[in-house]
């Protein structure tokens, strides 16, 4: 233990932040930010990225989270600046991404006055934190910092929000680094009940049609490995949610790819037929489930989660399991390896999965506008980064396409605002997650309209040095919302088609990035290997089809086996 | 179904905030909540009544867990807890009245807290249900104010 050292409030939190390991924060200074800032200036293992719009500070962080699975740490002035934070806040809550997000706050006496840039942040975010403090005592922090970080990131983790008035940093304390917790209500399970575990490896072993369905648990608990070993070891096939992307790999014949909305025929047909359901550390999205009665009619369900309060919340399954992704599957593994199971018995399964793979494939045809296909980007992003980029996106077409046609084989290689989903997240996020991770290729696969929400921060990736290659897939629509339009709104197309639209080229480079310009097939590659290769930050306006459509498709609602555009192999010229 | 959930907490500025506001997100009117230092001044204990189904308010018992500075949550089964509630009301009590106003509060082991040309004010401890039976008998009688301090209750036995 470090002998108490005198120092002020802004000195203690850099040393506290140091103390847990936190090597980089993404911020933005203002007023009762700058004594802070001043620490910051002398502050050796801690880096300071300024971006160039708070939303961007709390996207970098959460990218950056989500990439190396550490906590992610933004910092923003009081009012404004925090309130600018908060659609990351939400984004980090909905997908359960650890983030610290520190936040100045007025002096304590003006605290309720109204005060310039006065703005209640410990209230306006509390319904989208895991937890906050407003911390009272400069003597506190070192305590505060150390908790948010274990509750940011341990269970099922989340945002934390500490909000710290200007005469805090100011004020002096004797510093010591804490490294003992006082959380008397925070004792989060992460080994499932053996009970239960026990059941449910009886219930997977007597399973003539079983499916594993694998949530965002799956990547925060690190669970890749014992997921593997137990969809070896009884042969079973795996659906991905949108978060659970990377946690098996695609590449894998046992992989099914994604279910849901826009997930693949073979996956709801799965889940839909089979006899009994996995669930690890995923939530019954609306998103996946579509219709919830109709949903797995046939399954015994089993739920593992690290959060009781997922289980049973839309599905109340037969073998609840409070544990996270990791502790379960080993523990299931454990179980069965003692258990005896004829290969026979899910045979007649697997064959039928494969078949529907075979008929079923995820397929497009050539735009009839002779633009891009943006499937066809997409795919070539994948095969010339070998299926092994980072890719970032934001929401929309393009994510779904993001979604489909790269092939994901590792944990954390796909960062996505999937619960919220929030545009603007891609470009902010992918600099943070390029940060985190140097040696990868990090793309950020965005829409023309997602990425104007926060294109800004190019300046910071510029600035920084970090190479991100964005990959605009620009059909010049807010093209999800116009697919509803086309879909179920008599193709009214209200206020989707974005008339007046930036050269990204000349923007790009505007910036100081390199921009690069695409309309057609072949120019993709040597646009592609020109950004990856180029070592600076690039932005390609790809042209893509106008009203290319997402398929397949379930409507809000249905039932997930009605899809549009699901159609069979067999019934068209391929 | 009404459900009593007793909720001890971590005594620190803005939990209670923390706790209504997720009855309120979660759409649960809250019929009456209390809150007051537990046998250790570093908890306290709310003590909340809510209507709702099973499985809502099992979910929401949930959600309340995952709070940070929530320790613990019983909901208290009516039939094994003891519960109280403070009640005072003011009512009109001229000429007859005044005297049936004296028999209801008799009857009631109600104390007279302050007397007027007017009115009479009572003050009453008892369950939920003894207290609306007061109230009911005091209406033809002309109610001008009451106040109440919601229910606290205690699971018997083990506590």
């Amino acid at each position: 233990m470090t002998p108490d050292k005198r120092m002020k409030g802004s000195q203690a939190l850099v040393a506290a932040l140091e103390h847990e390991g936190c090597e980089v924060l993404f911020g933005y200074p203002g007023g009762v930010a700058i004594p802070f800032y001043d620490a910051l200036y002398d502050a050796k293992a801690l880096r300071h990225v300024l971006v160039r719009h708070e939303q961007g500070a709390a996207h970098a962080a959460d990218g950056y989270a989500r990439a190396t699975g550490r906590v992610g740490v933004c910092t923003a002035t009081s009012g404004p600046g925090a309130t600018n934070l908060v659609t990351g806040i939400a984004t980090a809550y909905l997908d359960s991404s650890p983030l610290v997000a520190i936040t100045w706050q007025v002096r304590s006496d003006l605290i309720g006055t109204d005060a310039f840039q006065e703005a209640d942040i410990t209230g306006i975010t509390l319904p989208i934190v895991k937890h906050s403090y407003l911390v009272k005592d400069a003597a506190e922090l070192p305590q505060v910092v150390h908790e948010a970080f274990h509750i940011a990131s341990t269970g099922r983790p989340g945002p934390v929000v500490i909000d710290i008035p200007v005469d805090i940093a100011l004020g002096e304390l004797a510093y010591h680094d804490a490294d003992s917790l006082d959380l008397p209500g925070y004792r989060p399970t992460f080994k499932g009940h053996i009970k239960q575990i026990r059941a449910a490896a009886k219930a997977i072993n007597e399973a003539q049609r079983p499916v594993l369905y694998l949530g965002g648990g799956a990547i925060a608990s690190d669970a890749a490995p014992e997921i593997l070993q137990l969809a070896e070891l009884r042969r079973l096939p795996v659906a991905t949610t949108l978060m659970a992307l990377g946690a098996f790999p695609e590449t894998h014949e046992l992989s099914m790819g994604m279910l849901g909305m826009h997930g693949t025929v073979t996956a709801n047909y799965a889940v839909h037929e089979c006899d009994l359901l996995v669930n690890l550390g995923a939530r019954f999205d609306d998103r996946v489930t579509g219709k919830l009665k109709a949903f797995a009619p046939h399954a015994r369900i089993i739920h593992a989660d690290v959060d009781p309060a997922e289980i049973g919340k839309n599905v109340a399954p037969l073998i609840p399991i409070v544990g996270d992704a990791k502790h379960v599957a080993a523990g299931l593994v454990k179980e069965l390896e003692a258990m005896e199971w004829p290969a026979e018995r899910t045979a007649e399964w697997l064959a039928r999965i494969a078949a529907r793979r075979e008929e079923f494939p995820l397929h497009y045809e050539d735009p009839k506008d002779g633009k891009l296909a943006p499937q066809l980007v997409v795919q070539e992003i994948d095969r010339l980064t070998a299926h092994d980029a980072i890719i970032c996106t934001d929401v929309g077409q393009h994510q779904m396409w993001a979604t489909q046609y790269y092939t994901y084989r590792y944990p954390r290689q796909f960062i996505s605002s999937g619960g919220l989903g929030t545009m603007g997240f891609g470009l902010p996020a992918s600099i943070g997650a390029k940060i985190g991770i140097p040696d990868k290729t990090v793309v950020d696969i965005s829409g023309d309209g997602g990425f104007q929400m926060t294109m800004q921060e190019l300046a910071t990736a510029v600035s920084y040095d970090v190479p991100v290659v964005v990959c605009i897939l620009n059909n010049g629509y807010l093209g999800m919302v116009r697919q509803w339009q086309d879909l179920f709104w008599n193709k009214r197309y209200s206020f989707t088609c974005i008339e007046a639209q930036p050269d990204f080229k000349m923007l790009a480079e505007a910036f100081g990035a390199v921009g690069l310009l695409v309309t057609e097939k072949d120019e993709i590659e040597p646009a592609l290997r020109e950004a990856i290769g180029c070592g600076r930050p690039a932005v390609i306006d790809f042209r893509t089809s106008a009203e290319e459509n997402v398929f397949p498709m379930v409507p809000a609602g249905q039932e997930i086996t009605e899809m549009i555009g699901g159609q069979s192999r067999k019934g068209r010229k391929s | 179904m009404k459900h009593t959930l007793s909720i001890l907490v971590e005594n620190k500025p803005g939990v209670l905030t923390r706790v209504a506001g997720l009855f309120a997100r979660r759409g649960f009117n809250i019929e009456s909540l209390a809150v007051g230092l537990s046998e250790d001044p570093k908890l306290s204990r709310i003590t909340i009544v809510i209507d709702g189904d099973e499985h809502p308010v099992d979910q929401v018992t949930k959600q309340l867990h995952k709070l940070i500075n929530v320790l613990k949550i019983r909901d208290l089964d009516a039939g094994n807890a003891v519960s109280a509630e403070l009640l005072i009301v003011r009512v009109a009590g001229e000429g007859d009245k005044r005297t049936e106003a004296l028999q209801i509060a008799e009857i009631f082991k109600a104390k007279i807290v302050d007397v007027d040309r007017r009115a009479l004010t009572l003050r009453v401890v008892g369950t939920n249900d003894k207290l609306e039976a007061l109230l009911e008998l005091l209406q033809p009688l002309g109610i001008l104010e009451v106040v109440r301090t919601g229910t606290i209750a205690m699971g018997r036995g083990r506590g």
